[in-house]
């Protein structure tokens, strides 16, 4: 069995989530073996994340060098291709660093490559066999990946749960050395913040949330009218700010923004998981959808399943009756 | 610039329900309408605006079949100068890594500025272009929302981060980028368009005309193989509320007010 290591992201010193999801994958991998964890960066916050990380991983791998500050997975990859001995597997978080990397990281090795695993099945001699995702989450897919040349596996954050384990007190081993000479085509000149937008979704307690379903630029005034009505605020998924019908601002997921509210109304929005990602803090779920195969209703509390641009209008009028107060103004009116 | 941009046809989820065959091996292909990867629309825009803006030709490509001549005349209607189709029996059931060696054998027969794809197909694996500027030796960025063209065999792109932050960055031409959607607008491609490009020939290139590396393309050549697919069992999955619409609407109500929904 190929040694197995964990690309480890982190930020101010402090390793990302996915850390101790990585184990979990590599428990599934060989569980008679603890992976080993990489760590790159430079100065006192990568000291910090590789001491931290002593208490979960048995070995860290620390990979020091002033260009490496910020990670830039073109730089990254030319450091791990060298660091790391041939033919291991590297498990690293499905993001937009990791989709960045690892595709060109696996030709490098000459390894095999598995992009957004949701779970892992076991191994049968040289095929490791694990499950993705496809079609946006409508369907599973069981594929097997030739591991005996080593494997980079981009691993779903979230999809495999952390175990329970007693701290271990690793060692932390300096590999700075096998960086070697870093000449880059491609140089990181700054990183620009999202905007907030005209309204602040991540403050909302309610968000009437848009998927493709709503169809159209002019029926977002129908999700607007539910949103008065409710005292709550419109925000979407990916694909109507990709058509420009609402502003980014107001996307919901692992691009846009992460919110916490206690009610949200999914309308029209299938739930991809990097739209499922931005949605946190356990809210009451509401998924309005007229695919009943639709996942969103895999992960909602209540599922309905109706045309939106029927519905909303219809429940827009119903929650007036309700809310009706005479003389009483509406919160945003 | 001349800017190749790789395509994929993939069923049309929106005209399509995509369930499992049978015998769980593939996805139910019987009565399947195919179209362009969405998100390859977006990278041919973008395309199609750099080579308006600094001279030059746009090409697609794609890695499949006579049917696959539909989606290339597509983005020709859009205004793609040519379109190649690369098509062979021993191309057939190459895994990510093997369609980046076709592809990559299809680059070396000609110059090309600039390669552009769609951030990701159907099945969400986001690779080929990451594989190929590995293969070529070229950089590579993923995720890209703008491109703008600076002196000295340059572009400044921005790439799409956590939180709808933005990194942004230079990088050497020739260059990989995969295109986020919502960069651009696609342009509309009406029938009448698609009429203007039906007669115009799309070369077919095979093994024997590209120097594909053996040991890549294939099935026999796959580190990643599919096996089958199925439907994943709906563990705790939503209430679903049931009756007419009125009643529906009645139940929600109760709902949203003891959650706190209606302020």
């Amino acid at each position: 069995m190929p040694r197995i290591f964990s690309y480890i992201l982190h930020k101010n010193g402090a390793a990302d989530d996915s850390a101790l999801e990585l184990i979990a994958a590599a428990g599934k991998i060989d569980p008679s073996q603890p992976p080993a964890a990489v760590v790159c960066g430079w100065g006192r916050e990568l000291d910090e994340v590789c001491q931290k990380l002593r208490a979960s991983y048995a070995e860290v791998w620390r990979i020091g060098c002033e260009p490496l500050a910020y990670p830039d997975a073109e730089l990254l990859r030319m450091v791990l291709a060298r660091a790391l001995p041939p033919g291991s597997i590297l498990l690293v978080p499905h993001g937009h660093f990791g989709v960045d990397l690892s595709p060109g990281l696996a030709i490098r090795w000459n390894a095999a490559y598995a992009p957004d695993v949701v779970d892992i099945e076991g191994v049968d001699g040289r095929w490791l066999k694990i499950v993705r995702q496809e079609y946006a989450g409508i369907i599973s897919a069981r594929y097997r990946c030739d591991i005996s040349g080593g494997a980079v596996l981009n691993l779903r954050p979230g999809a495999f749960r952390p175990v329970e384990m007693a701290p271990v007190s690793g060692q932390v081993i300096d590999h700075s050395a096998n960086a070697g000479e870093l000449t880059a085509r491609r140089t990181h000149l700054e990183t620009i913040p999202a905007e907030i937008g005209d309204v602040d979704i991540t403050r909302e307690a309610v968000l009437v949330s848009v998927g493709r379903g709503i169809e159209d630029r002019e029926n977002i005034a129908i999700a607007e009218d539910l949103a008065e009505a409710m005292g709550a605020a419109v925000s979407c998924s990916r694909p109507v700010v990709d058509a420009k019908w609402l502003d980014k601002s107001r996307q919901v997921g692992s691009s846009g923004k992460t919110v916490r509210p206690k009610v949200y109304l999914a309308c029209g929005i299938s739930g991809s998981f990097q739209h499922m990602a931005g949605l946190k803090g356990n809210p009451f779920v509401v998924a309005i959808n007229k695919n009943p195969k639709a996942p969103i209703f895999r992960v909602a509390d209540i599922g309905i399943v109706d045309d939106i641009l029927e519905f909303l209008p219809e429940l827009a009028s119903r929650v007036r009756e309700e809310t009706a107060i005479p003389g009483r103004e509406r919160r945003r009116p | 610039m001349d800017v190749l941009v790789c395509v994929k046809r993939v069923p049309d989820t929106a005209e399509n329900e995509i369930v499992s065959n049978a015998d769980g091996t593939d996805i139910e292909r019987e009565d399947l309408t195919y179209s362009i990867n969405e998100p390859d629309n977006y990278a041919v825009e973008e395309a199609l605006q750099i080579a308006s803006r600094t001279g030059g030709k746009v090409t697609v490509v794609t890695v499949g079949g006579e049917d696959d001549e539909d989606i290339l005349r597509r983005e020709m209607a859009m205004g793609a100068h040519q379109g190649v189709l690369l098509a062979d029996d021993g191309f057939q059931g190459s895994d990510g890594r093997g369609v980046a060696a076709i592809l990559k054998a299809f680059v070396e027969t000609r110059r090309f500025d600039l390669i552009l794809t769609g951030v990701q197909a159907d099945d969400g694996c986001a690779q080929v272009g990451g594989m190929l500027a590995a293969m070529l030796d070229y950089p590579f960025a993923s995720l890209v929302t703008s491109i703008e063209v600076v002196e000295g065999g340059k572009l400044k792109i921005a790439r799409e981060i956590e939180g709808g932050s933005r990194e942004i960055h230079a990088i050497d031409l020739p260059c990989v980028l995969s295109i986020q959607t919502g960069i651009n607008e696609p342009r509309y491609v009406g029938m009448r368009g698609i009429r203007q490009v039906a007669s115009l020939p799309i070369p077919r290139f095979g093994a024997p005309e590209m120097a594909v590396a053996l040991g890549y393309a294939g099935r026999q050549n796959a580190k990643v193989v599919r096996d089958g697919y199925y439907v994943p069992a709906a563990s705790g999955g939503a209430e679903m509320l049931q009756g007419s619409r009125e009643e529906v609407i009645e139940k929600l109500v109760e709902l949203l007010k003891a959650k706190g929904g209606l302020n």
